[in-house]
């Protein structure tokens, strides 16, 4: 190393170093500390003492925990396509070539995500109202009578998702990003071939936005496991653990019943799932990538 | 002949504007919750709770907002949630432009395996650190003042950092060179001639953390004790979690926290889908 290679590396360190600490304080040290609490009794008061995996198999046992499970992979796996298909559906019909004057729309589907999750909550919670709802109103409207949504077992889930489709701008913004980035000589090849928009869209746009669907149904998924607030003000789990989705309950168990090991070992669980997920469909998106180019 | 070209025109014609119109009725569905936003705060009580639902208060009434501004310590509320936003932004234009400079324009040995380390932080689910960080917090006396969500910012946001990173790795190197054969330091080089450049990714981290901090709901539910402290986020939660919550004043409370994100993103919407897009190339 030079002298002034060594002052370059000197200062880049320097730069650095807010994040360094950052990283040592409030990742590194924290996950470390979580994975041995993870493996303690610890309430907050006294030291956390030592029990091995018994906070991993008392989970296992934990009815509410299982239900909130249970609620989560309901959102990943219905939840997280049915906003996907919505997401890419709207992108793709609002990146229509011939299409003028959806400038505006682009700002619609975007808008519901500026809204501070609080709100968003408080509005949904009267937009689902069983009575006076907007949705049910609308439903009346075609003859059906609307279900008691957040207030009925079979229909919180449904009720949360629509919340979850009706909060897929980002997603919509950037499908619109990936789309711009696909030339548009292949959608003349294809049109001189006889594809129609639709054939074009199954065949061209999809495939060559996998890589975006990749991360959005990531950042969703993440978003899922994370979902705490929309559950802890509209519905607290309700009714009947419907609505226990996974980082409400480990909230309740690290703030409300302050058993900080048990919620710690919940934490854990979340990563090593959100990881496997995560891992599984990377090879799977990635599959036939090269045959694509 | 021209009679087929004719009928494929109105065929294409047909089908732009059906896409069109499945278009406007779907963005329509996606306005409706907004306009019960509005409407619903200008209604009075008896009117909110009326079946059948009416789309258009029958009298419009002030009184919810008033109510917001007079029967509830609103701009208490406000201000804590200023205090909290100002410190975000600051925290996170200074260390992350310190950052992302010192990886995007510096070379130092093991760099784009650290870079590495900061873009897997930026996919580990928070509740994995939530518990331990706020024992540390606990044992400081952090806890019921604004500290825990602000001090953490001047550490740097992974995504942030990955942002920085990104620009300024965009720009030429030989701008640096001059600089330096000018006898310029790093930080002068930082000051001078990159903070300058960066204004648009700048802008778009101040408008993130405005977002995070203003709509954060978690952090203060966690950190903030006493209603001395609350944000309108929280107070709104707490308010709603009463037996018998005020609803039409809810309301009004929520159009009013909405409105300057929504006058904000009108002003600079190039910046706010600027960050959201950038998030999506690495995918």
């Amino acid at each position: 190393m030079t002298r002034r290679e060594r002052r370059e590396a000197r200062s880049g360190l320097l730069f650095v170093l807010p994040w360094m600490l950052g990283f040592l304080i409030f990742t590194l040290y924290p996950i470390l500390c979580s994975l041995y609490y993870s493996m303690c009794n610890y309430s907050v008061i006294g030291a956390p003492k030592f029990i091995g995996a018994a906070n991993y198999i008392n989970l296992l046992r934990d009815r509410t925990f299982l239900a909130s499970c249970f609620n989560t992979a309901y959102m990943i796996l219905i939840g997280v396509p049915v906003t996907t298909v919505i997401a890419v559906t709207v992108s793709v019909l609002l990146n229509y070539r011939k299409l003028r004057g959806t400038g505006w729309m682009r700002v619609v589907f975007f808008v519901p995500t500026l809204v501070p999750t609080v709100v968003a909550c408080l509005l949904w919670i009267w937009v689902m109202q069983p009575d006076s709802g907007i949705v049910n109103t609308l439903l009346g409207y075609i003859g059906i009578r609307g279900p008691g949504w957040l207030s009925s077992p079979a229909w919180a889930k449904p009720a949360f998702l629509l919340m979850m489709i009706w909060t897929c701008g980002n997603a919509v913004i950037i499908y619109l990003a990936g789309l711009q980035d696909i030339s548009p000589t292949l959608y003349d090849a294809a049109a001189i071939d006889g594809a129609g928009f639709v054939r074009q869209s199954f065949y061209i746009t999809v495939p060559l936005l996998r890589p975006t669907i990749l991360y959005n149904v990531v950042t969703l998924i993440i978003g899922v496991f994370q979902w705490f607030a929309e559950p802890y003000i509209m519905t607290e789990g309700g009714p009947s653990n419907a609505t226990m989705f996974y980082s409400l309950y480990l909230y309740q168990n690290a703030f409300t019943f302050f058993k900080m090991g048990y919620a710690s070992a919940q934490a854990w669980i979340m990563l090593l799932m959100a990881m496997i997920i995560i891992a599984a469909l990377f090879k799977g998106f990635r599959f036939g990538e090269t045959e694509m180019g | 002949m021209t009679k087929n070209i004719n009928l494929y025109k109105a065929g294409v014609a047909f089908r732009r504007g059906l896409i069109y119109l499945l278009l406007f009725l779907f963005a329509m569905i996606f306005l409706l919750p907004f306009l019960f936003l509005l409407t619903g705060s200008f209604k009075t009580t008896s009117e909110l709770f009326s079946v059948p639902f009416h789309w258009l208060p029958e009298k419009w009434t002030f009184d919810n907002y008033y109510a917001v501004f007079h029967n509830i310590p609103f701009f208490r509320y406000l201000r804590n949630t200023l205090i909290i936003v100002v410190f975000n932004i600051i925290a996170a234009l200074v260390s992350n432009s310190l950052v992302g400079y010192g990886f995007a324009r510096l070379r130092w040995p093991g760099r784009d395996k650290v870079f590495m380390i900061v873009i897997v932080t930026m996919i580990l689910p928070y509740q994995v650190t939530l518990i331990p960080v706020y024992m540390m917090f606990t044992k400081l006396r952090w806890i019921g003042t604004f500290l825990p969500l602000t001090v953490p910012g001047f550490f740097g946001n992974a995504f942030y950092i990955f942002l920085m990173r990104q620009f300024l790795a965009g720009i030429p190197r030989e701008i640096t060179e001059s600089a330096r054969i000018d006898g310029a330091n790093e930080l002068q080089i930082y000051a001078r001639l990159f903070l300058p450049i960066s204004k648009p990714v700048l802008a778009t981290v101040a408008i993130m953390s405005f977002m995070r901090a203003w709509n954060d709901f978690l952090g203060p539910l966690i950190f903030l004790g006493s209603d001395q402290r609350y944000t309108l986020s929280l107070a709104a939660s707490m308010l709603r979690s009463n037996l018998d919550p005020n609803w039409e004043l809810l309301l009004a409370l929520g159009a009013v926290m909405v409105i300057p994100v929504l006058i904000l993103f009108f002003l600079l919407q190039r910046y706010f889908i600027q960050g959201i897009t950038m998030s999506g190339i690495k995918g």
